[in-house]
């Protein structure tokens, strides 16, 4: 699923996706500004904690006296409880501006996606899609939030303890702070070094991910090749190298804190050192050494923060520009402005100016290529009158599939048109012709839930008797009902729990209960039980009777009751005829019928069915 | 305890590299412990004039060095101290580092392969009713929770366990009852992340069900995008996902609220045992009880304390969710293996089958097969006619022991079954499944998967009588095209004629085709039978099928019904006799298929 998730990375910062991205926070901007100051207050308590403890010796134990004890420890409980207060606060507003912001993303990512064309989702896989909408959305949300929240700390403290250190002593502050750019410079160098690494093991762990779904997925065919045992050995190839990566990341990473560490205990150093000599000429106080040693400390932390934050936006910024990417992508095929407004949007369809549509439809001088070097339609006419049954017949690559593809718009006419009813396509929403269309794909394809909610699936608000209606019209019925939990039955992923002729059946009843006007029907290939067949058969008469229907015809019994048989060779229409008319022409269509026939004997066949 | 010893175990050689990593956090907060007191003396006395009160072994060095004096003019001296002590606690931290991951990563590797190989040998009966994601989930995400337990917080007990004995030890030494003061923070913490950890464990468990939950919901919509478009469906689509979207928004936020609180109520105790012991140690100095120094000591290793105290806190948080992760993973691990390879007859057969009153059922009392018998000569083709159910592809795993038989006798060239290894008679048996599953691999990888050398020839010979050849020559890459997601997506047709290339360039005597032609077109059908033939006329063969025209030259045909054969002969002879084959036969008439 992750596969294709490790992309390039572009180097430079790039200022205009931050912006596109900061949008996105736009609506949480109090949250945002509260976190900033919760921030900001929770680096100033921890820079002033060490001080309430200093002030505590100075005053209470080495005078040896406890007056002011008692004030002391309530000033000390409230800052210590406006302390814990504020880390509750930064971490409920940073994990509420996280999920808010990512399920804002994730929506909008959602309906864009919703609103795209077929021919985005043929360039980009599913797997592809899903790294988007979650690994990338996950990484995004969480450097706006936690990002900001290390941002602000680490920058206040440094600023704050910079700040109180040139106000203690100037010249040693100098001296002390003096490791500073370097330390700075190593950080953020590991630190993306670090990344680099990370993405390479990330890359290795999609990688055994995906051979622990082969390994899984087709562990029966292994057993079949006998094959465990090399599958076994090639695994292991992938976890050696793994380990090999992981390991040298993690060495990586073992030697960047030591470096930190040793820098800073140069500062550490250099404070005693110079301020150490300072205190003995007299020109320096103990309190004001102690506080500098003290501060060179605490200093490093904040440093590698930052360079952390710094290196994880650059891996921000690259799921940032995959995810702006998809959602700013246009679709192909859109409805104009005065269209959507008269009948509404694909998300938010309006069909109450919906048109009539009695089944008419021309395709006139239409080309189509997917690529322009390819053409698959050229100059193609057609006109189907209401009711009329077409069977579109030919061999892969003839055009079949595009002409149902253009049909239902998922893509449209490179040049010409396609009218319905006398009116260009065009001028109608795609959720009206969708919404008018029944279509049973080649391959089923249910989605897990009940049979119930797949029937209704182009119809939510069907009623249960309607459901049933539509069963019955298929006679899906039967075998609905013989079922131990009839209609509420789940039919698991992708409708795997049921046979494919049950699957079938349902993705008929689907497609007809919302009573449409046309019908594209891509017959399946694979062959079934003959008994299922038949029902199937059946199914499918009943449903095209009445109906306008275009047929990618696989059975000869269901290109013999077509009014109408297209033959196409090479997006065009070679032939056009019933089946007898066809045949006695003995032209392709008479040729084609006798090569896929050859292992019984098609003359004799023919002859019989002419002369009857 | 015991779970994360059987992780602990998986690091094999590297059991000892992991507890040096651990001594070597423990080592390197001697010398986190040795700074302050070096930064302590330098300004007490040798800028102040503190006497040293140190042990004698120190006090001697710090003599024998020169003194007070000395190292007064030579300020550098405690500096270059400091980054040398620094220096060897980061060597050590380095150490911690390094081994912990090597260790770790042992561990992983050995557990990855271990699930691995555990999962090919595994029964075939298993595969068949696994869920494969749940698989995929414990082989991958809670073993990286097992790995990052021990690679980054494990190891950190070798601190806690240093710094608490230490300072505890210091402490005690000073004043005893200071020391209860000071510690009074440990059980508090530890009690409160336990029932902290049983909470999170609950909300971590929903938040990532509503994760996977929305996962599904996404991965649904987008494989059928087709549907949801032909249907109009995108509203309902958008309802469905955003109600999915905000509720794993809300679980995930309740979790990191969980956290929220965690993390302010623990900081928060620990504030307040800072205050504690300012409190209590400020009334004993000012009693006399113990003196300015001590005190001053015990502040600040609290604050050093602390820290690994929380850490512990968190890493008994993270200890539950790797145990649940270990037992999700055993539970893999305790399926027994087949009982398997290298205990059986190896003999090169001659492919003749004879099978004498076979029965068989997956549960008591409802028999799947029910006393067959038949027998194939070797160079003989059998044709088998069944509906869903009838008990054929149970045949064919009874064949290829991916099932063991329970009554009756299956003899293999006059041999028992049984008597063969299971790995070697899969080698004589080639079966082809109905659904053949492709490796995301080059079509020639796909191909000589389980062939050990194939020359070129051989293997387009192969693709040539299974008719693949001439749809792989049109691919722009022709046989180095890869298979799956980010290669071409192949039909179903193409997938199965692909499946009989590859088993047949394993040169099984015995071949059965599971139904294996079912999406292939009539025409193409009737090629690969008749190229098969001609090629490869001694091969037994055995051809599963709804379609008469793919069974009727066979030699001999069986019709199954309900795990008994009802009729059998040739299809000749059956398409006489009233029955399902020819009453199947006659609707096949009506019915053909055109590609």
């Amino acid at each position: 699923m992750q596969k294709l998730q490790e992309e390039t990375y572009n180097k430079r910062f790039n200022l205009d996706l931050w912006k596109e991205i900061i949008k996105y926070s736009l609506p949480y901007k109090r949250i945002l500004l509260g976190l900033a100051a919760v921030m900001l207050l929770v680096a100033g308590v921890d820079a002033v904690l060490p001080l309430m403890t200093r002030y505590a010796i100075d005053n209470f134990v080495v005078p040896n006296q406890l007056e002011g004890f008692r004030g002391f420890a309530w000033v000390y409980f409230l800052i210590i409880s406006l302390q814990a207060l504020n880390i509750f606060l930064f971490i409920y507003l940073a994990g509420r501006l996280e999920t808010d912001i990512a399920c804002d993303i994730r929506q909008a990512a959602f309906e864009k996606l919703q609103q795209l064309s077929l021919s985005y989702y043929d360039k980009k896989p599913v797997g592809w899609l899903m790294a988007r909408l979650t690994s990338d959305i996950h990484r995004l949300s969480s450097v706006i939030s936690w990002g900001l929240v290390d941002l602000v700390w680490g920058g206040s403290m440094m600023v704050t303890i910079m700040v109180i250190m040139l106000a203690l002593n100037f010249r040693l502050a100098l001296i002390t702070l003096s490791v500073v750019p370097p330390l700075a410079l190593i950080s953020l160098y590991f630190q993306k070094k670090i990344l680099a690494e990370f993405r390479l093991v990330r890359s290795l762990n999609s990688k055994i991910t995906g051979a622990f779904n082969e390994g899984i997925s087709g562990a029966r065919t292994s057993k079949t090749l006998v094959r465990e045992e090399q599958n076994s050995r090639e695994f292991a190839d992938l976890t050696a190298s793994m380990k090999a990566s992981s390991v040298r990341a993690a060495v990586f990473s073992a030697l960047f804190l030591p470096l930190v560490l040793s820098l800073s205990s140069i500062g550490t150093g250099l404070a005693l050192w110079r301020g150490g000599g300072a205190v003995f000429q007299g020109v320096l106080t103990y309190g004001t050494l102690v506080a500098f040693v003290n501060y060179t400390i605490q200093f490093f932390e904040p440093v590698r923060e930052l360079a952390r934050v710094f290196a994880e936006l650059q891996s921000a910024q690259a799921a940032g520009e995959r995810v702006l990417s998809l959602i700013k992508t246009e679709p192909d095929i859109t409805d104009s402005e005065e269209i959507a407004a008269r009948y509404g949007t694909i998300l938010q369809p309006d069909s109450s100016k919906w048109p009539a549509f009695k089944g008419k439809v021309e395709f006139r001088q239409v080309n189509f290529h997917y690529q322009v070097e390819e053409p698959i339609l050229e100059n193609f006419n057609l006109k189907v009158a209401p009711g009329e049954k077409i069977a579109l017949v030919g061999e892969t690559g003839s055009g079949k599939s595009t002409i149902v593809n253009l049909l239902c718009r998922f893509y449209e006419p490179v040049s010409g048109q396609i009218l319905l009813d006398g009116t260009d396509y065009r001028r109608r929403s795609q959720s009206w012709l969708q919404s008018r269309i029944g279509y049973v794909l080649q391959d089923p394809h249910l989605f897990s839930g009940t049979i119930a909610d797949n029937i209704r699936f182009a119809r939510p608000a069907a009623s249960e008797e309607q459901i049933k209606q539509a069963a019955r019209l298929v006679q899906a019925d039967d075998f609905i009902i013989r079922l131990p939990r009839g209609y509420q039955t789940e039919v698991g992923e992708g409708g795997d729990l049921l046979s494919t002729g049950q699957k079938q059946l349902i993705s008929f009843a689907r497609a007809i209960i919302n009573d449409p006007i046309l019908f594209v029907l891509d017959e399946a290939t694979s062959s079934i039980d003959t008994e299922m067949e038949l029902l199937i058969q059946k199914a499918a008469d009943r449903v095209l009777a009445g109906r306008t229907s275009f047929i990618i015809a696989h059975r000869l019994s269901t290109i013999k009751q077509a009014d109408r048989i297209l033959v196409l060779s090479g997006g065009r229409i070679k032939e056009s005829g019933s089946h007898l008319e066809l045949l006695e022409r003995q032209g392709y269509y008479y040729e084609l019928y006798n090569n896929q026939f050859i292992g019984r004997d098609a003359g004799e066949h023919l002859k019989l069915r002419v002369g009857s | 305890m015991n779970t994360i010893l059987t992780a602990f175990n998986y690091m094999k050689k590297m059991k000892l590299k992991y507890l040096a990593a651990v001594l070597a956090v423990g080592v390197s907060t001697i010398f986190l412990l040795l700074v302050p007191q070096v930064i302590r003396i330098t300004i007490d006395s040798v800028i102040g004039s503190e006497p040293l009160n140190l042990p004698a072994l120190a006090e001697n060095f710090f003599q024998l060095t020169g003194g007070r004096d000395y190292w007064l003019t030579n300020l550098w001296l405690p500096a270059l101290l400091i980054i040398i002590l620094t220096l060897f606690r980061g060597l050590f931290l380095y150490f911690k580092g390094r081994w912990a991951a090597e260790a770790a990563e042992e561990m992983a590797r050995n557990l990855r392969d271990e699930l691995f190989s555990h999962l090919q040998y595994l029964s075939f009966s298993y595969h068949v009713n696994k869920d494969t994601g749940d698989l995929i989930q414990r082989c991958t995400s809670d073993l990286e929770t097992v790995r990052r337990f021990f690679a980054v917080q494990l190891v950190e007990v070798g601190r806690a366990i240093f710094m608490l004995g230490i300072i505890a030890g210091i402490m005690f030494y000073l004043d005893p009852f200071m020391t209860g003061i000071s510690l009074l923070v440990v059980p508090v913490i530890f009690f409160f992340s336990y029932i902290f950890f049983l909470q999170v464990r609950v909300a971590f468990r929903a938040a990532d069900e509503a994760e996977a939950e929305l996962s599904t919901v996404l991965q649904e919509n987008l494989t059928g995008v087709r549907v949801v478009k032909a249907f109009a469906r995108q509203p309902e689509e958008v309802r469905i996902f955003t109600a999915k979207n905000r509720r794993h928004r809300d679980l995930t936020f309740r979790l990191i609220r969980l956290l929220a609180y965690f993390w302010s109520f623990s900081d928060f105790i620990c504030f307040l045992q800072i205050g504690l012991v300012l409190l209590v140690g400020s009334q004993r100095a000012a009693a006399g009880q113990i003196t300015l120094g001590t005190l001053v000591v015990f502040v600040t290793y609290e604050g050093m304390l602390l820290w690994p105290v929380r850490q512990a806190g968190r890493i008994l948080t993270d200890l539950g969710k790797s145990q649940v992760a270990i037992e999700r993973m055993k539970h893999i691990l305790n399926e027994p293996r087949e009982d398997f390879r290298h205990q059986g007859l190896k003999k090169k057969i001659r492919g003749r089958i004879e099978i004498r009153n076979l029965s068989f059922s997956y549960q008591v009392g409802e028999p799947v097969l029910d006393n067959i018998s038949f027998s194939v000569k070797p160079g003989e083709t059998l044709g088998i006619l069944g509906s869903t159910g009838s008990g054929k592809s149970t045949l064919t795993y009874l064949l290829t022991r991916l099932y063991d038989y329970q009554q009756g006798s299956i003899k293999i060239d006059g041999r028992e079954l049984k008597e063969y290894d299971r790995g070697w008679i899969r080698q004589q048996i080639g079966l082809i499944l109905q659904e053949p599953y492709l490796f995301a691999r080059s079509i020639k990888e796909n191909i000589a998967l389980a062939a050990s050398e194939v020359e070129p020839s051989e293997l387009e010979r192969a693709a040539e009588i299974a008719a693949v050849h001439e749809v792989v020559s049109e691919f722009d890459r022709g046989y180095q095209t890869e298979v799956g997601e980010r290669g071409v997506s192949l039909s179903g047709g193409q997938k199965q004629r692909l499946a009989i290339a590859r088993t047949l360039v394993r040169n099984c005597p015995v071949m059965i085709f599971d139904d294996s032609l079912s999406a292939v077109d009539t025409r193409t059908d009737l090629k690969i039978r008749e190229a098969l033939k001609k090629n490869y006329a001694d091969l037994t063969k055995i051809i599963i099928s709804h379609r008469i025209s793919t069974l009727a030259s066979s030699d001999q045909i069986l019709v199954l019904e309900q795990g008994k054969i009802v009729q059998r002969g040739t299809h000749q002879e059956l398409v006489k006799e009233p029955g399902i084959y020819r009453r199947t036969w006659q609707l096949q008439n009506e019915e053909e298929i055109i590609s």
